[in-house]
């Protein structure tokens, strides 16, 4: 079954690793929807959140790959319920009279902020899930859209409640 | 580099010499390698070694990297190749590759061009960890000499633990001509490589009750009974238990092949009777095997009417084809160790057990008997007859290395392996090519032993060069060329499935290997009819020399039974 999924892995800072980990996906003809590395409070570490989505079998024997990699310290698989999942993005907007208070007023429902103002554009900076930034989108697109650049995912379990 | 605080140390040394006192900690006193200008100054040192380190020249990197193969299948420790940077290093990628694929512990050391001129473009630069990352278990790039001796040990330890697999260090020549003391070091630090090597208990009751209470047990043993030394454990198992056992291509010699409880190799070309078995069997223990499409044939029909369990080292083994029941990771001698453990003492419900499955083994030996390997002999010889022979002659001790085809096949239904690691086969990457330079590697391993090497009159000549490297080094291999003056297989295949459409596959010239033997400084044997097939196997014997072997064969015979690819694996094709 085809299915978005979102995978944490934690690496040895290492050069090449980023490609071994890649590699295991490409090999298969699996896209990588989106990547972010940086490193942890450890100098030595880094995290790779990857998100991509395909057959869930073939994942599955992907994740025990990757377990196998010499340089790769933990692997775990993040959903929606059990973790946070945000995304920022960057929209350079056409901003005229007729659509400046449209972005002012767009930018306070979603909770962002407006970084950079010129004549003609506004940019705003939106942090969110996945689902809020593409109706970001949506909605910002008859305004004219001149350029847009998006993070990869990042990802955090939550913590778990106990009672 | 900072001298003056380097000079300070103790035991300071050139990166070729901390190179060479870095295998001789391993315990390496043998190599296989070619020389070239990145790796000369590791050469010039190497000059100082030859007390303690064998150096075995070949005629081609690719033959180097086989050659540690054979010697590392054969011997059980790791094979160590040493090649130059660019084309050398290219040249051994099909040994890399084979080793990986059939997880052989290798460690191949590459030269690569100076540190400043990498990524340049650089005379006989590759991008050699580049090239072989989805190859090895693990490759390195040493781009500063502290971290030299480190990485060689961490090179041995994960080649040689886990499920084995060759790593490689790509070693820039600035590196090798620079110095730093020298300090092996005791301990290994890797967060991200810890292979389980004991089965989970639980798992192991489970996988014991299971196997008492099955009606139609059967064991499936693959090459991880061999690489874990665990072929004793598997017996005394199958005997304690009366459980029939099945191997793959690579877990030949795990179990003695004239053992009655033995019912030959499965899959592509089984035997009838392990076919059935598997097709027929409620339980299934896979024991360091991993489903390969030649063995399961059409998969959703393999152990149709069984319940799987799975007992291997690598967890990305487990489940990948198949769905299994009772997964153990962990190393193969020590779960088997533990299962006995388990088993041991449960005496009444043991007997009763055997003799609830007295049918079942009689069963499995009705298909035996209904359809054993056969083939038919009369004035031409048959590849099969000279197999049977050279098992005969050889009373079954020999070291055995094949090329890839029909006579790779037939050496797997013929000979009767009896003891680990005395087949040396390539059956995973099925490389052509592989046999001669691994058995090389074999009787250098094993000076004492008689070592063949079973080929096809195509794959021989695909490094025939290291005629060269055995002459040398008065290696008397064996070479049997199981000569059909065809890509045999490949034109079964065509007889079968296109028509009779032989495209390629004849080959036309050959050359006479009798007097390419000479030309070479070996001896050269030709058998052209059945009457001197025993005498030339005899005279080669009695020759301490290597020799070829050329059997003018049966040009169109088939290799039976065949199971049609994606067929299910009943659906055999007969003699
Ligand atoms: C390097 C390589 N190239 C191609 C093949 C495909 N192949 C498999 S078997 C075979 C024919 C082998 O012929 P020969 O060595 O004469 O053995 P025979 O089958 O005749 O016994 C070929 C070409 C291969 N396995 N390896
Ligand atoms: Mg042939």
């Amino acid at each position: 079954m085809e299915k978005t999924h979102i995978l944490s892995i934690l690496v040895e800072n290492e050069s090449g690793v980023l490609t071994r980990v890649a590699g295991l996906f490409s090999a298969r003809g699996f896209n990588i929807d989106s990547i972010c590395v940086a490193k942890t409070l450890e100098k030595s570490e880094s995290k790779m959140i990857i998100a991509t989505s395909g057959d869930t079998q073939i994942l599955e024997q992907i994740t025990k790959q990757l377990n196998r990699l010499v340089n790769v310290i933990k692997v775990q698989e993040l959903t929606d319920e059990d973790s946070v999942l945000r995304q920022t993005v960057l929209i350079k907007v056409n901003a005229d009279e007729t659509t400046k208070s449209d972005i002012f007023r767009i930018k306070e429902i979603f909770g962002g902020r407006i970084i950079d103002v010129s004549r003609n554009y506004y940019t705003l900076e939106v942090t969110g899930s996945e689902r809020k930034i593409d109706s970001l989108i949506d909605i910002l697109r008859p305004l004219g859209i001149k350029d847009i650049v998006k993070t990869g995912i990042v990802a955090l379990q939550r913590v778990k409640r106990t009672n | 580099m900072n001298h003056n605080h380097n000079s300070s140390k103790k035991n300071l040394m050139t990166g070729s010499k901390i190179i060479l006192e870095s295998l001789i900690k391993e315990g390496v006193d043998t190599i296989f390698g070619y020389p070239g200008g990145a790796v000369l100054n590791i050469y010039d040192e190497l000059l100082n070694y030859n007390a303690q380190i064998k150096h075995i020249l070949v005629r081609h990197e690719q033959g180097a990297a086989h050659a540690a193969d054979g010697y590392a299948r054969a011997s059980g420790k790791v094979g160590v190749v040493l090649v130059t940077s660019g084309p050398g290093a290219t040249n051994t990628i099909t040994g890399i590759a084979t080793a990986n694929m059939d997880s052989v512990p290798m460690v191949i050391l590459t030269g690569q061009v100076p540190t400043n001129l990498i990524g340049n473009d650089a005379f006989q630069e590759a991008d050699t960890v580049g090239i072989t990352r989805p190859c090895t278990k693990h490759n390195y790039l040493v781009k500063d000499i502290k971290d030299l001796a480190r990485t060689i040990k961490e090179a041995f330890y994960i080649a040689s633990t886990g499920r084995p697999g060759p790593v490689l260090i790509d070693i820039p020549k600035d590196i090798t001509s620079s110095v730093y003391e020298f300090d092996y070091p005791e301990n290994i630090e890797l967060r991200g490589y810890n292979p389980t090597y004991f089965g989970h208990h639980i798992q192991i009751s489970k996988l014991a009750a299971e196997i008492l209470k099955a009606k139609k047990p059967l064991l499936y043993a693959g090459g991880g009974v061999i690489s874990s030394n665990a072929a004793g454990e598997l017996l005394e198992l199958a005997e304690l238990l009366d459980l029939p056992v099945t191997s793959t291509l690579m877990g030949l010699g795990c179990f003695p092949a004239e053992h009655p409880l033995f019912f030959g190799m499965l899959g592509m070309h089984g035997t009838y009777a392990a076919n059935m078995a598997i097709s027929n069997a409620d339980f299934i223990v896979a024991i360091g095997a991993r489903f390969d499409d030649r063995v399961t044939g059409k998969v959703e029909e393999f152990g149709k009417n069984a319940k799987f369990a799975h007992i291997d080292i690598d967890p990305s083994s487990i489940g990948k084809n198949v769905k299994i029941e009772i997964p153990v990771v962990g190393d193969v001698k020590s779960v088997l160790s533990s299962l006995l453990e388990v088993l041991n003492g449960r005496n009444e419900e043991i007997s009763s057990a055997k003799y609830e499955r007295l049918g079942w083994l009689e069963e499995i030996n009705g298909w035996k008997y209904e359809h054993p390997l056969l083939y038919h002999m009369k004035d031409i010889i048959k590849p099969q007859y000279v197999i049977e022979k050279i098992y005969e002659l050889t009373g079954g001790e020999a070291v055995i290395a094949t090329e890839v085809g029909q006579s790779q096949m037939w050496t797997a239904q013929f000979y009767k392996f009896k003891n680990p690691r005395t087949l040396l086969t390539s059956g995973g990457l099925g490389t052509m090519g592989f046999g001669f330079p691994a058995a090389i590697g074999a009787q250098i391993a094993q000076p004492d032993k008689t070592v063949f090497d079973i080929a096809g009159d195509g794959s021989i000549q695909m490094n025939i060069q290291e005629l060269a490297t055995a002459v040398q080094y008065n290696l008397p291999v064996k070479i049997a060329i199981i000569n059909n003056n065809f890509l045999g297989m490949i034109r079964q295949w065509q007889e079968l499935f296109y028509h009779k459409r032989y495209s390629f596959s004849e080959m036309n010239v050959n050359p006479d290997f009798v007097k390419l033997a000479e030309a070479y400084g070996a001896v050269g044997l030709r058998a052209k009819d059945p009457d001197d097939v025993v005498p030339v196997i005899e005279k080669a014997l009695s020759i301490k020399k290597p020799v070829i072997m050329d059997f003018v064969v049966d040009r169109e015979e088939g290799v039976y039974p065949m199971v049609a690819p994606g067929a299910p694996i009943t659906g055999m094709l007969l003699v």
